[in-house]
């Protein structure tokens, strides 16, 4: 116990003096939030579009209106011609066009039938499905307003709600996902860093050529990282509910736990790799990309994993970060309990013991 | 009254069809300065290693502190201090966090660490420094530290794997008399090097060349085996038929 102790004191000198480290480690969980919550926001809102009304009557004017009115849209400038539409979509900054044809109102009252066209810039496919259909939804509503009066004899009408995410707020998929990816990244890299400088600067032998047991040594390296990145989650947290304002609907202690479930992997990821190398900066290499492009890909929160293939959504299963992910959606957003999510922390679990059991195996008390 | 602390029967280490000791015998004596000489790749290392519990043998037996390599490494590990080649202090820690850290290792307790802490300093004119980071010390004074953690547990024995490598003549000589006062103590001294006026210094020598021990005597004995003037003449003559030369 005692050498335990010296142990982990000796590990907080190291982390304490190497002040640009520390000051990384606390700052990127905030920094990546507020990149991920604020900017990399995927709701599309203020797009610039640009009108061609060959029409020019109340109907058409009442339909623009509406459509600079909302937050989605920004009527940017009014095209004379169908020559103009290939250049408005050339500069760069139009996501869509709107076109009314000549007599608009005209056909809608006597013909019963106006037509509309939206022209999307489709280099981004998502924008531009995302952007018709908020410029089709706002038209649709125009319609409605207009067969208020005389209700036609069918009518089908969706009564569409949003549940747990009312404003369809981006941050409410990010904070977790930022969370699982931060937690990963961290724990692991800080782990095996720290265990592979210690083989670097040759104090390894000497550790091995004294009494110290090894398993004391992996605690000893474990816990002091396990404890800092439980601050990460504390500040994630903090940050998420007070700037981001996304709630923790679940209990804050269930969702504590299986965040220390989650870093106890990483941080088993972690000895893993300090296992099969011999440098700091490979370990840092594996650590980040080995560990940061399959949760980004195949976490879940990025990428859909439904519209994967089947062979990347079966890969899917094998990353950790993704069953994390999942938990922390059930209790942080739904607010759900134990009971729905002990699927998702068995797994986790299982994982977890498994890279423990290989670490522990794998780690060489003699140099050869 | 001759009491042997290791005793080394045969031992041999393969790596694979390249055999780095082969069945190396001797005995070190306790209180000894044993010095253990050879080219780069004659296998010094490999067998120290052996004798630390770092590396298992192919074959052969041996005993460090009356303990068996094979099955009772934990027992020796709580008898021997080691120094390895590199320097292996803790550079972001004080001279008297890197102290207070490998004793606690070795289970020493509090009170006695501090005590003893006071003492070296003052010893090795540090007690001004003891709270730099090590990184801030000139390199002989980071190795005469390093000696005097190895020995800081009081082991049995203490292994020094070429500890005055790129260390100046002056600091050498005074690294050398760390060793004298360590083995004035009781403590056995292994000490690997390749600088041949080191070898003048030690009680007996063994000279290894290409995993085998080729000489094993006292120095002025060997200078009369070999009609040599120096450490260095004998050290050539038996060296000139090697064929390994790297490690």
């Amino acid at each position: 116990m005692k050498q335990f102790l010296i142990f982990v004191q000796k590990e907080f000198y190291h982390i304490f003096r190497d002040r640009k480290s520390l000051l990384i480690i606390i700052l990127m969980p905030i920094v990546q939030i507020i990149l991920f919550g604020f900017a990399l926001t995927n709701e599309i809102k203020d797009s610039d579009i640009a009108i061609l009304d060959e029409s020019k009557d109340v109907a058409t004017v009442e339909i623009i209106h509406r459509l600079d009115a909302s937050r989605y849209f920004n009527v940017a400038r009014y095209l004379h011609s169908q020559a103009d539409i290939e250049a408005a979509f050339k500069t760069g900054k139009i996501r869509l066009v709107v076109v009314f044809q000549n007599k608009f109102r005209e056909n809608l009252l006597h013909a019963n039938h106006a037509q509309v066209q939206l022209l999307a810039d489709a280099t981004d496919p998502n924008t531009a499905t995302t952007v018709t259909n908020y410029a089709t939804s706002i038209i649709r509503d125009y319609q409605n307003d207009l067969t208020a009066n005389a209700p036609l004899p069918y009518q089908i009408e969706p009564q569409v709600r949003m549940l747990y995410n009312p404003q369809l707020k981006g941050a409410y998929t990010f904070v977790p996902g930022v969370m699982a990816m931060i937690l990963i990244i961290i724990s692991a890299m800080m782990t095996s860093v720290s265990i592979v400088r210690e083989k670097e600067i040759n104090t390894m032998e000497v550790l091995l050529v004294s009494p110290l047991k090894p398993l004391l040594f992996i605690l000893s390296k474990a816990i002091p990282y396990m404890f800092l990145s439980l601050v990460n989650v504390s500040t994630i947290l903090v940050v998420s509910v007070t700037l981001l304002e996304v709630p923790i609907n679940g209990s804050l202690l269930l969702l504590m736990g299986e965040a220390l479930l989650f870093i106890t992997t990483a941080v088993s990821l972690g000895l893993m790799i300090s296992n099969v190398t011999n440098s700091q900066q490979t370990a840092q290499m594996i650590s980040l990309l080995g560990l940061m492009l399959p949760t980004l890909l195949l976490g879940g929160f990025m990428f859909p994993i439904e519209s994967m293939p089947k062979p990347l959504q079966f890969m899917s299963n094998i990353v950790p970060s993704k069953w994390f992910f999942i938990i922390v959606k059930d209790v942080m957003i739904k607010g759900l309990g134990f009971k729905m999510i002990w699927k998702e922390t068995l797994i986790l679990f299982g994982m977890t013991l498994f890279f423990l059991t290989i670490s522990f195996s794998k780690f060489k008390i003699r140099l050869a | 009254m001759k009491e042997a602390v290791i005793t080394v029967n045969k031992l041999t280490k393969k790596f694979g069809d390249f055999i780095a000791t082969n069945e190396v015998t001797f005995e070190v004596d306790k209180g000894e300065i044993f010095g253990f000489l050879g080219a780069n790749g004659a296998g010094k290392t490999t067998a120290m290693r052996m004798l630390c519990g770092l590396s298992m043998p192919s074959s052969g037996s041996a005993t460090v502190a009356g303990f068996d390599v094979y099955k009772q490494t934990e027992k020796i590990k709580q008898n021997i201090g080691y120094m390895s080649q590199k320097f292996s202090l803790y550079e972001d820690l004080t001279v008297t966090e890197n102290i207070r850290f490998y004793a606690g290792i070795y289970g020493m307790a509090r009170p006695a660490i501090k005590e003893k802490t006071a003492q070296l300093l003052n010893q090795l004119n540090l007690t001004p420094e003891a709270n730099t980071l090590v990184k801030a010390l000139p390199l002989g004074w980071k190795q005469k530290l390093a000696f005097s953690v190895a020995i800081f547990h009081e082991p049995k024995i203490v292994f020094l794997d070429e500890p005055t490598g790129g260390v100046d003549p002056i600091t050498r000589r005074e690294f050398w008399n760390l060793i004298y006062q360590a083995a004035e103590r009781g403590i056995t001294i292994f000490v690997t090097t390749h600088y041949m006026d080191e070898a003048e210094y030690c009680n007996r020598v063994s000279i290894m060349v290409d995993g085998k021990i080729e000489a094993l005597d006292t120095p002025r004995n060997l200078k009369k085996t070999y009609n040599a003037k120096s450490m260095d003449e004998v050290f050539l003559q038996l060296a000139r038929g090697a064929k390994r030369s790297d490690d």
